[in-house]
């Protein structure tokens, strides 16, 4: 029962902030892939530093259990995949996640690209075993892999030995400053 | 009406530390998989079915649903889930978000300006255009294993390979694609 206000309170507060930093809005979507309004980016790089921050200190100082961090595995389909999901993010403007907000938001073709998303998976369900067939699915580089060494955890680490809860600081850092960096506006075009 | 980088990213970023710190990393697309089993499972009896043997105690024809153990079966079986009841979550946040703030307009409920001002105002083209869309994006997903929920936000976030993998193909394809496909910006 507790497991399910947590859904509901952390996957409510997603879907709320989702939609008030502009991401179930294609318009802003589409203007960070043609990389004339960067609004969006800024907010996502400031949002994983700050997430980052967070989590690597409370990793350091035990607030945070390792046992719930969630690495996933890396093959070639994770690429191939990324390049399938993008062509379709770009044209439509959205994500599973985004499409899903904005439909509840009230756009229909949201709706829309829900509905193909469910025809999506049903065929990726339905081809899957000759997907794996092909070998894109077979791990490299040891599977779940993380840049450095977390403690606590079992995932390979691509820099043995390196700590990755410093590494992970490291780079929460580098996004929160590059995220006030980038310009909203790289033209330098208004709406 | 849309928030600040910095109060968005700041608000953004401490619900994914919330959700780490309290369960696991967000992700969305698993559950379009989980929705198309349900409603199997309702159509066929024989979609997911209990099995002693199963490491899940639940099993199914489908070699995707069935594989780990038959986790995605069991999750079909009894969709009352975190993972499930997450995404619901996010449908109902997002919908209180858009009520409080007014809505959304008539034309842009139909497609966004941008789409409007490239390819004019008929909703079906529009319609084809995401419906092939989001079959993409959810085959992609799960090729990939993970959406850019689960793949680019939460895996960047736990430095992840496979994270960096997923983002270098996304906005290889998505930057040329969305310049290409929308000269206007609208």
């Amino acid at each position: 029962m507790t497991t399910l206000i947590l859904a509901i309170v952390i996957g409510g507060a997603f879907g709320f902030v989702l939609d008030r930093i502009g991401a179930t809005n294609p318009n802003l979507i589409i203007g960070m892939l043609r990389l004339s309004n960067l609004h969006l980016m800024k907010t996502i790089f400031l949002a994983i530093g700050t997430a980052s921050v967070l989590l690597y200190a409370g990793l350091m100082l035990g607030l945070v259990d390792p046992g719930h961090l969630d690495v996933k595995d890396a093959y070639w389909g994770v690429f191939i995949g990324g390049v399938l999901l993008g062509l379709g993010f770009a044209v439509s403007g959205y994500c599973p996640g985004t499409g899903l907000a904005a439909a509840a938001t009230g756009r229909w073709d949201g709706v829309v690209f829900v509905l193909g998303g469910l025809l999506g998976a049903g065929a990726y369900m339905a081809t899957y075993a000759w997907v794996k067939s092909t070998g894109v699915l077979d791990h490299v580089l040891g599977g779940k892999a993380t840049l450095g060494t977390l403690s606590g955890t079992n995932y390979p680490a691509v820099l043995d030995g390196v700590s990755g809860e410093w590494v992970g600081l490291a780079l929460g850092v580098a996004f929160i400053a590059a995220a006030a960096v980038l310009p909203a506006r790289p033209g330098g075009s208004a709406d | 009406m849309i928030l600040s980088w910095k109060t968005g990213g700041i608000l953004l970023g401490a619900v994914f530390f919330a959700a780490v710190l309290l369960v696991k990393p967000v992700g969305v697309s698993t559950q379009f998989v989980i929705f198309d089993g349900i409603l199997w499972d309702a159509v066929d009896d024989t979609a997911v079915v209990a099995s002693k043997d199963a490491k899940s105690g639940y099993a199914s024809p489908n070699a995707y649903l069935n594989k780990s153990g038959g986790k995605y079966a069991k999750n079909v079986a009894n969709p009352w889930n975190y993972s499930f009841v997450f995404v619901l979550a996010v449908m109902g946040g997002a919908a209180l978000s858009a009520l409080l703030r007014g809505g959304v307009s008539r034309e842009e409920r139909v497609a966004p300006a941008i789409w409007r001002a490239n390819f004019g105002d008929a909703a079906w083209k529009r319609q084809v255009a995401v419906f092939a869309a989001g079959f993409i994006v959810l085959y992609g997903a799960r090729m990939a294993g993970g959406c850019t929920s689960g793949h680019m936000m939460s895996g960047m976030m736990q430095t992840a390979l496979s994270a960096y993998i997923f983002t270098a193909g996304v906005f290889l394809a998505a930057v040329p694609a969305a310049i290409l496909t929308y000269r206007k910006e609208g």
